[in-house]
């Protein structure tokens, strides 16, 4: 057990280093530098090239890596040319909107996920399972920028049932039940939107998951003793049927930050995705980077639990 | 074969001859495939109606005026449909619906053209790191986690507008560059196969140089996969397109795609009022996916016996 974790755990860093270094190149390639927000009238020229000598920004490159890397174990992600603040303090509120769009976005996808699978599982082949299966054919090829659109345009403008932008009504008082609740109707349509198209490939495993542990010898020991068909379902198919589902969970984030990308424009929700679209138009290349780092980093680490979570609900995995 | 023929006549009987056999040969590849087709209405019919559409549209846009389409003429900004407009105009007074039949010929060739390059890299890939295994495959197969778990939309549009001189084809490579994968770890578990079986074996013991191995016969032998999964990339990755450019980070500007035409539904007021802009665009990105992904998806039953309809 342990030793599978220790050599997880051993391809993550390298994974994280290249992370870094791609991170870092691509840095390198953006125009601008940390003191590009400084230039205005009454800076000199030659007082810029001084700062840069003195910053280190003409060192050889794994001088300036090392420092960047250095810089950001101690917390500082630099500052951004735009907003002239510390990112960190600039992405922190954008991360917890963005933490709260996934959340609810992940309760959805199991809520609607979870049960659509076991139907569709249990009653295969009926019309339920028609319609079920119907869904998610259409809903594998949707892309979710057009979905997501449609649903703004239909429940958000036509119907006006939900708001069409932002996370929260303005002019309510931060930390009353109606900033709560006008917080929840924010993220009712975008997150439903995330999950309609990202519970799919959930509601798709656990059918086929489901059907393969029907025929299953155990099953049959199972009915041959007179375990109710209730018994059967709850206790043996789905509990078998369902840990590899937890335990893709970790991907699941990989899937969440690309859509949350489309979503959060799309609904103009003030997010990570948005800001990181907003900084590219602008230029502010300082939260570009870290922007890409903190994701990277956040599926890496997904990934990685997703692999230890498997590995301890399938003893297989171990063995190698 | 009598005397009095004539060598051409010879010549074309045998010709003849040679393509009796090659069709009695065996009912491979191709033909299976055509026989599940047309055996699976729904996937005829999307067959037919993406053959039409880019016929249409590639024969519309040979004879219609790029320049024109794009030009800006602020005496027409946002009409609705007419008959000199059909669908309209946008917010550039620019005719909407030549638009979208370039937009729909953009992101079809750029969806074949994207599809083509990564799924070269990611067979070649594939087959290598499957076909040799070992360390190599270890080694191989620990990039490809890499690449797995990359934000790569994020990375993309990073690289988008990073990139100098940018066109359609370092788009296409940028992209590429990132979805590879996929298919590189279908084509490996299957070429992992392939290598145990006699006849690569075979051929090892009788001399063949691993590289010949590996494009004659390997390959050969995988190519249903192939097509398969390149099938169904091909809907994936025209989502994926026209999902950047719909962020305004995938084709250059003066290329509108089927995501450009989306663009202009970030507006609220495009969205909710002029949804002749944006919805005939949408509408043909899902209808040209699923009719893709239903061709894919009859190929994939044809490839694999046991799916095979009766």
């Amino acid at each position: 057990m342990w030793k599978f974790i220790v050599r997880r755990l051993l391809i993550t860093s390298p994974q994280i280093i290249f992370l870094s270094l791609l991170v870092f190149v691509l840095a390198s390639f953006m125009p601008g530098d940390a003191l590009t927000g400084a230039i205005g009238p009454d800076v000199k020229a030659e007082r810029l090239a001084e700062l840069r000598e003195e910053l280190g920004f003409n060192d050889p490159w794994y001088i300036q890596y090392k420092d960047w890397v250095a810089g950001i174990l101690q917390g500082s992600l630099g500052e951004s040319f735009q907003y002239k603040m510390d990112v960190e303090d600039l992405i922190w509120q954008r991360v917890i909107n963005t933490f709260w769009l996934s959340l609810v976005s992940v309760i959805f996808i199991y809520a609607i996920g979870l049960p659509l699978g076991i139907l569709s599982g249990r009653y295969n082949d009926t019309l339920l399972d028609q319609l079920i299966t119907g869904y998610t054919y259409i809903g594998f090829a949707t892309p979710i920028f057009i979905f997501g659109l449609v649903a703004l345009w239909i429940f958000g403008y036509i119907l006006g049932w939900f708001p069409t932008g932002g996370s929260v009504d303005p002019g309510v008082e931060s930390g009353s039940i109606e900033y709560i609740l006008s917080k929840l109707q924010h993220l009712l349509l975008p997150g439903l939107s995330i999950a309609l198209i990202g519970t799919v490939s959930t509601v798709q495993y656990l059918r086929s998951e489901i059907i393969d542990t029907k025929q299953k010898d155990f099953i049959l020991t199972a009915r041959a003793k007179g375990a109710s068909e209730r018994r059967v379902y709850n206790r043996h198919i789905f509990r078998n049927s369902i840990l590899p589902i937890a335990a893709f969970f970790g991907y699941e984030i990989i899937n969440l930050i690309n859509g949350t990308i489309f979503i959060e424009q799309i609904f103009s929700y003030p997010g990570m995705g948005q800001l990181f679209l907003d900084s590219i138009v602008i230029r502010d290349y300082t939260v570009v980077t870290a922007l890409v780092l903190l994701t990277g980093i956040g599926a890496i680490v997904g990934a990685l639990l997703s692999d230890i979570i498997l590995s301890l609900v399938d003893p297989r995995i171990r063995i190698k | 074969m009598s005397e009095n023929h004539s060598h051409k006549d010879i010549e074309q009987q045998v010709s003849e001859q040679q393509k009796e056999q090659e069709v009695q040969k065996s009912p491979s590849g191709l033909r299976i495939f055509w026989r599940e087709i047309l055996k699976d209405k729904l996937a005829l019919i999307s067959l037919i109606f993406f053959v039409l559409v880019s016929m249409i549209v590639f024969g519309i846009s040979l004879i219609l005026d790029l320049d024109e389409v794009v030009k800006i003429d602020p005496f027409a900004i946002h009409q609705p449909p007419s008959d000199e407009f059909l669908l309209g105009t946008d917010k550039g007074g620019r005719d909407v619906f030549g638009q979208l039949i370039i937009g729909t010929r953009n992101s079809l060739a750029i969806g074949f053209l994207v599809t083509l390059i990564s799924g070269a890299f990611g067979i070649i890939f594939g087959v290598v790191s499957g076909y040799f295994g070992g360390h190599i495959d270890n080694f191989l197969m620990r990039i490809v986690d890499f690449f797995m778990v990359l934000p790569f939309i994020m990375i993309i549009i990073v690289f988008v507008t990073i990139v100098p001189r940018y066109s359609v084809w370092t788009f296409s490579l940028i992209m590429s560059a990132f979805i590879w994968m996929g298919i590189a770890r279908l084509i490996r578990s299957k070429a992992l196969q392939e290598r145990e079986l006699d006849y690569a074996q075979a051929s090892r013991t009788l001399g063949s140089s691993h590289t010949s191995i590996i494009f004659k016969q390997v390959l050969p032998n995988i190519t249903s996969l192939v097509v398969v999964t390149m099938t169904l990339n091909l809907a994936a990755n025209i989502g994926i397109e026209s999902g950047l450019s719909f962020l305004g980070f995938g084709l250059p500007e003066d290329t509108p795609s089927l995501g450009t035409l989306m663009s202009y539904a970030t507006n609220p007021t495009t969205l909710e009022e002029r949804w002749w802009i944006w919805a005939p665009a949408a509408a043909l990105i899902l209808v040209l996916m699923l009719a893709v992904r239903n061709v894919g998806e009859a190929l994939k039953r044809a490839a694999d016996a046991r799916q095979r309809r009766a």
